[in-house]
């Protein structure tokens, strides 16, 4: 049972990571519905190549699968360039008829193997260790670590190789073609391993994890950095994080891990979307707050320094008189008058405001802007 | 013998030297299905010079720079830069492409952008050291962007943006440069502060082009224009080319600049 436990999550955290790395560079090119379309649209590759091979772990398998992958890229590109329909269209247009072609392909001649439409879909971890490597009567391991491993290193040889290629044709793709690093090719290559990784993962997690494990991580990671390194790294960590975490929900609760794992992905995101620096929810309305306490405070002391000096300045730094000339809210007025005194831009002297030194600076700097 | 003391150019000899041009465009067309966007163009820009091109909306300014880079393939015609096809001739060209063609939120700082410049020379695989990062701190100082290294590319303004493709295209150190619209959104300041070092770099023997929208402007910026309206009206000498009669053949009736 331990090693049960052990061999899920080491398999979960493999293929988590091996869809995130990729998933980085479809989330930055505004592709993760792409990643879905693979998922769905690979069906009839599997199905044909397993009419070939008559086995479900045949490594043809996966390029079969790969290269329906990449037809479906193709397929919407080519759509998409005849103008006559955007890309979400053309994404909606082809992965359904690809996948119900490998449905009724396994509903027509298919119907007593072992190739269930729910076990694509869906996918079950829980079995994924059941299907063993056995190398003379020797018990390597589950098959899915051994695909996902692979895939793994593979994402991760073609991202350090080409790290600087596919940054410059994912920023700034007319560049890399004017310096010669044919972005078309990169784009392939990288849709390639997208395709190969979903295949892969597909066996283990499903259809719908794999889309969760691809757009998930590097979506959150995407919240919480500027860079392009850290985004790859973070994806990883997040990813492995989701994996772990949602294999002992799925244990505690004893429901689907696949389900599990995408309802952590999901909360994680959330979970950031709301409390990271800067960029979160919070943060922005935190910041809102201050900026319009800020303001008002920039506004009261540009309307005394503005009459500062002049016969009519008794009358103007009168706090009651705020309410009338700046029409505000008296306890509006008054928690301005209260924020502005708290940060030594004013000083009230009797029922007047005077400005001090920062206050008048403050005023100022905001007018020369 | 006593020809040998007559200029060569009076024996009827031209000198190679004065022939080469920096970009030769001959004859070509560019379409989209069977709508042309440039028909027949004719272009010889002779190096070191800065040459505007200038058309109205929907003119081909941007394809034709689009074709001399090789980003768009012409239904005809051929394109030289320096005698030799663009794509042997890729290390000496610098491409400054619109502020709009790329994703602004791409998480990547100013540094590394203007490093992206070097990549052409530095080819597949081999990654930015030391060398790229002094270069493009080099073209930073001389944007006058050096304190925002770090900065993450989306909180930069417009004009800062184009200063930075520009800073990218300087650490090319290209011979040719070739700019579609770098004054789009940047204010008077940044405008006299990119036009300054074009005209640095003409001054130190590159061919500039640029794609320009403000007529106002063409004669005190530059010395070479080109008018465009699908086919090419005219091109040359600021002085020569840029003509009431030129403008109006390219703008139609519906040019609303007058000529000092």
């Amino acid at each position: 049972m331990l090693q049960g436990h052990f061999e899920i999550q080491l398999i979960a955290i493999v293929t988590a990571v091996a869809c995130a790395l990729p998933g980085v560079y479809l989330v930055l090119r505004r592709m993760t519905l792409m990643s879905d379309a693979i998922s769905h649209a690979i069906l009839p590759g599997i199905v044909l190549a397993f009419f070939l091979t008559h086995s479900l772990s045949s490594p043809l398998l996966i390029l079969a699968a790969a290269g329906t992958g990449v037809l479906t890229v193709v397929f919407v590109e080519l759509l998409q360039r005849t103008k006559l329909i955007k890309e979400d269209a053309a994404i909606g247009l082809t992965f359904p008829a690809l996948f119900s072609i490998g449905v009724i392909l396994i509903s027509r001649f298919a119907g007593n193997v072992h190739l269930d439409i729910d076990a694509v879909l869906l996918g079950e971890l829980a079995y994924a260790p059941l299907n063993r490597l056995k190398v003379a009567g020797y018990d390597l391991g589950p098959v899915s670590l051994y695909v996902m491993g692979v895939m793994l290193v593979l994402n991760l040889v073609f991202i350090l190789l080409f790290y600087k290629e596919l940054k410059l044709a994912t920023f700034d793709a007319s560049l890399a073609a004017t310096l010669g690093f044919a972005p078309v090719l990169i784009h392939y290559g990288l849709m390639t391993l997208v395709s190969m990784t979903t295949v892969g993962a597909f066996d283990a997690v499903g259809s719908i994890l794999v889309v969760a494990l691809i757009a998930g991580p590097p979506a959150t990671a995407y919240l919480m950095t500027d860079r392009l390194s850290r985004m790859l790294i973070l994806s990883a960590v997040i990813g492995s994080v989701n994996a772990v975490s949602g294999y002992w929900v799925a244990y505690l609760f004893d429901v689907s891990i696949a389900g599990a794992i995408a309802t952590m992905t999901l909360l994680i995101f959330g979970l950031v979307f709301l409390v990271v620096p800067n960029r979160g929810v919070i943060a922005i309305a935190r910041r809102h707050a201050r900026q319009k306490w800020e303001f008002a405070q920039t506004m009261l002391v540009i309307h005394l320094l503005n009459h500062e000096g002049l016969p009519e300045a008794e009358a103007e730094s009168e706090i009651t008189h705020l309410y009338e000339h700046l029409r505000w809210d008296p306890t509006f007025a008054t928690q301005v008058v209260r924020y502005a005194l708290n940060n030594q831009c004013v000083l009230q002297q009797e029922t007047q405001l005077i400005l001090t030194e920062q206050g008048r600076s403050i005023a100022q700097q905001a007018l020369v802007q | 013998m006593n020809q040998l003391h007559t200029p060569l150019q009076q024996r009827g000899i031209k000198l190679q030297v004065l022939e080469t041009k920096a970009i030769e465009v001959t004859d070509l067309t560019v379409a989209y299905q069977d709508k042309p966007v440039l028909w027949d163009i004719d272009l010889d820009v002779p190096p070191g010079v800065l040459l505007s091109i200038v058309g109205p909306n929907g003119a081909g300014k941007t394809t034709l720079i689009k074709a001399i880079l090789g980003l768009v393939r012409p239904a005809a015609g051929n394109v030289l830069i320096y005698d030799k096809p663009y794509e042997v001739q890729r290390g000496i060209v610098g491409y400054v492409p619109q502020r709009g063609t790329v994703d602004w939120d791409f998480p990547t700082n100013v540094l590394d952008v203007v490093m992206m410049g070097r990549y052409g020379a530095l080819g597949w695989i081999r990654r930015p050291g030391r060398q790229e990062r002094e270069l493009a701190m080099q073209a930073l100082e001389k944007v006058g962007l050096e304190t925002y290294t770090t900065r993450q590319i989306s909180q930069l303004s417009g004009g800062q943006q184009q200063r930075v493709f520009l800073a990218r295209a300087l650490v090319q150190d290209a011979t040719v440069y070739l700019m579609d619209e770098p004054f789009q959104g940047v204010d008077a300041t940044t405008e006299r502060a990119i036009i300054t070092l074009l005209q640095e770099l003409r001054a130190n023997g590159k061919t500039v082009i640029v794609v320009h929208h403000d007529l106002q402007t063409v004669e005190d910026y530059f010395d070479w224009v080109m008018l465009l309206n699908i086919r090419r009206i005219a091109s040359g000498p600021v002085a020569d080319t840029f003509t009431s009669d030129n403008l109006r053949q390219t703008y139609g009736g519906r040019v609303a600049f007058v000529k000092k």
